[in-house]
């Protein structure tokens, strides 16, 4: 396991540093001028075309920039290490901190985040074990055929659907915004869980299923254990294995992957400011941002890889 | 992990005696058209498949002869820029939208664009794949660990996330300035060329930039196919036998791991289109005037309190045409490869 964590560790960041490299040279190298690149076609005052040549280091070549924006190389003009992983994400075209406006969003994109997966872990957990129990019944049809309806479905349409439905039609929700508290989330949340919610419905079904006919199930039953106990201990506690796995990764999924889902409901979190910051132009605030939620999803990703090899000591990592 | 890829029952084409002799090599192909023989056998009896495919077949037709289904076609002399946006009607079934435009036509042109951005960008990461996760699986060591790693830092980038950046940067650059490298200078003029060719305005970028970020899961799978396949004995006879690399890979490991590879092909194609249509949703894909699913939900999403069936119909459409996609999948994956059932 120790060896494992390391060498996963030594992985990590390697893979890391290409994928936030690959963002940064994409905004800042694609176009022939980086001043193009993160301020689009607008004109921008001299004083700014300073200011951000001097702030991304614009005269070095390509690989020093990047060390200086992350950090991991010394800054000429504060002689100290500044970047992205201390904590400095740059400035935007105004001249106001990425940093400033991420602390605005955040806790939006979380409170989002959050909604989704209590929803999917809940809802998708108790359909998947209601369908296995019932095997080819009511409710197992019922999942089956409605799981693959909510698959098919991309998450805009679902959402202006739920918008007009729940929203306009009915008036049971906002339609969007954030001016309603805690009901703000509910719509956008079933919508962000939607297509994992069917996923882990189906992942909790399959994983009962296989279960309820192991061996050690079949001993709890012989042995005269109440079905509850057969059930509710024995099958549920290895066939949430996998299902937590899959909610482990898809926490990384809902913290990242919210823009579309943001955009539709209007709720100004992380995705949403990326999507404005594309609209307007602004490169800085899109490469801070992105880079952010790189590093939050492949963190996510790494915990869950360790928290399997931690669940089943069947898996055994060389 | 490595326990669930030996023992592999889906390849039975053991064309062990192909070195030998014409004739023998006759009975080779004989035996391995009998494998997708089997597998289309129990498809077409599976209804999952004949709905999926008959409801792509529509869709295929409606993209061939838009003009057959939609006679008025979507010429600007039919909107009614006055009328504006109209609930559908018995002269108009899917109304007017908000140009005073019949609705109908312009849906049913927008498959278009959805049916050539699915399959392009399907074929293109199943070459990358293949070509990279077999020579990655076969040969192993250095080009393993490249490949790898540069697998491991695209799906580091969420696909919507990783799409939006790339997009942004290609479109701002700009290929008069003299500081662009020629790379760009080349990719821009076949985009542009490609936008032309289609008539659809933005599709090239947008196929290339799906294809750098949709290879791969693809490449995934074709590498530990190839890594369960490397191993077993009529690889070892072929290469007793003095069979060189390439007639290995080509002639014995390829053919033998292509189905989980067309099992996810299927649904790539339908990932694909979900991931166009919410590109241009957010307006980073096609541009007007082109005619597309998600550029239409993105002008409904505005009017969805007055007009709510511009955003039903194209939401309708796209919806089912990856329903078809994730149908035909699941069959394929039931007749191809009996692990997963």
């Amino acid at each position: 396991m120790g060896r494992y964590v390391i060498r996963r560790l030594l992985l990590f960041i390697p893979v890391l540093l290409g994928a936030t490299f690959l963002i940064f040279a994409a905004v800042f190298s694609l176009a022939g001028d980086p001043i193009r690149a993160l301020s689009g076609d607008r004109p921008v005052p001299q004083s700014v075309v300073d200011q951000l040549r001097d702030e991304y280091d614009l005269d070095d070549p390509l690989l020093v920039q990047y060390g200086k924006y992350m950090g991991i190389l010394i800054d000429d003009d504060t002689g100290e290490r500044s970047g992205l992983l201390t904590g400095d994400f740059g400035v935007t075209l105004r001249g106001r901190p990425v940093s400033e406006i991420m602390a605005d969003k955040l806790p939006i994109s979380i409170r989002l985040a959050f909604t989704a997966f209590v929803i999917e872990a809940i809802l998708g957990i108790v359909a998947g074990v209601l369908a296995a129990l019932r095997k080819d019944g009511f409710i197992d049809t019922l999942v089956k055929v409605s799981t693959v309806a909510v698959i098919s479905i991309p998450i805009f349409v679902l959402g202006l659907y739920a918008q007009y439905a729940f929203g306009v039609e009915l008036g049971w929700l906002p339609v969007a915004g954030v001016r309603n508290g805690w009901q703000s989330y509910v719509l956008p949340g079933f919508v962000l869980a939607s297509t994992s919610l069917a996923y882990i419905a189906r992942l909790t079904r399959t994983s009962v299923i296989e279960n309820l006919r192991a061996d050690y199930v079949r001993t709890a039953k012989a042995k005269g254990l109440s079905r509850g106990r057969v059930v509710g201990i024995h099958t549920l506690r290895n066939s949430m294995i996998p299902v937590l796995t899959y909610l482990g990764i898809d926490l990384g999924n809902l913290l990242s992957g919210a823009i579309i889902t943001e955009t539709v409901f209007n709720l100004p979190g992380l995705g949403r400011e990326v999507y404005d910051a594309v609209q307007r132009q602004d490169g800085a605030v899109v490469v801070g941002i992105v880079t952010f939620i790189i590093l939050v999803y492949m963190t996510a990703n790494l915990l869950v890889d360790f928290l399997y090899a931690v669940l089943d000591p069947r898996i055994r990592y060389e | 992990m490595s326990s669930d890829v030996s023992a592999d029952p889906v390849h039975p084409h053991v064309p062990l005696d192909e070195e030998i002799g014409a004739t023998a090599a006759e009975e080779g192909s004989l035996r391995e058209a009998s494998l997708w023989r089997d597998a289309w056998r129990q498809l077409i009896r599976n209804p999952t498949f004949v709905i999926g495919s008959v409801l792509i077949l529509i869709y295929v037709f409606m993209a061939l002869f838009p003009q057959v289904i939609a006679t008025q076609g979507v010429g600007r002399g039919l909107c009614d820029t006055a009328a504006g946006a109209q609930p559908p009607s018995s002269e108009f079934i899917f109304g007017l939208d908000e140009k005073g435009c019949p609705y109908f036509p312009r849906v049913i042109y927008g498959v278009r664009p959805s049916l050539i951005i699915g399959p392009s960008v399907a074929i293109f990461a199943f070459i990358i794949a293949l070509i990279f996760g077999t020579l990655s699986g076969y040969y192993g060591k250095v080009i393993d660990t490249v490949v790898a790693r540069i697998t491991d830092i695209i799906l580091a980038l969420p696909l919507i996330l990783g799409a939006l950046v790339l997009i942004t940067a290609f479109r701002n650059a700009s290929p008069d300035d003299p500081e662009t490298s020629p790379v760009l200078r080349v990719l821009t003029t076949v985009f542009e060329w490609v936008d032309g060719f289609t008539n659809v305005n933005g599709i090239g970028l947008v196929v290339f930039t799906l294809v750098i970020l949709g290879w791969p899961t693809m490449l995934r799978l074709a590498r530990s196919s190839v890594l369960s396949t490397k191993g077993s004995d009529y690889v070892e006879a072929a290469r007793g036998l003095g069979a060189s690399d390439l007639r290995i890979m080509t002639r014995h490991i390829i053919p033998n791991s292509l189905a989980p590879i067309l099992v996810y092909f299927t649904i790539t194609m339908g990932v694909v289109i979900v991931g166009e249509a919410a590109l241009s949703f957010l307006g980073v894909g096609l541009q007007t005037p082109a005619i597309s699913w998600g550029l239409q939900l993105s002008t409904a999403q505005s009017r969805i309190q007055t007009d709510p069936h511009l955003m039903l119909f194209p939401g309708a459409f796209l919806a089912v045409l990856v329903f078809s996609f994730i149908l035909i999948g699941d069959a394929l994956r039931d007749a191809l490869d009996p692990k997963l059932r």
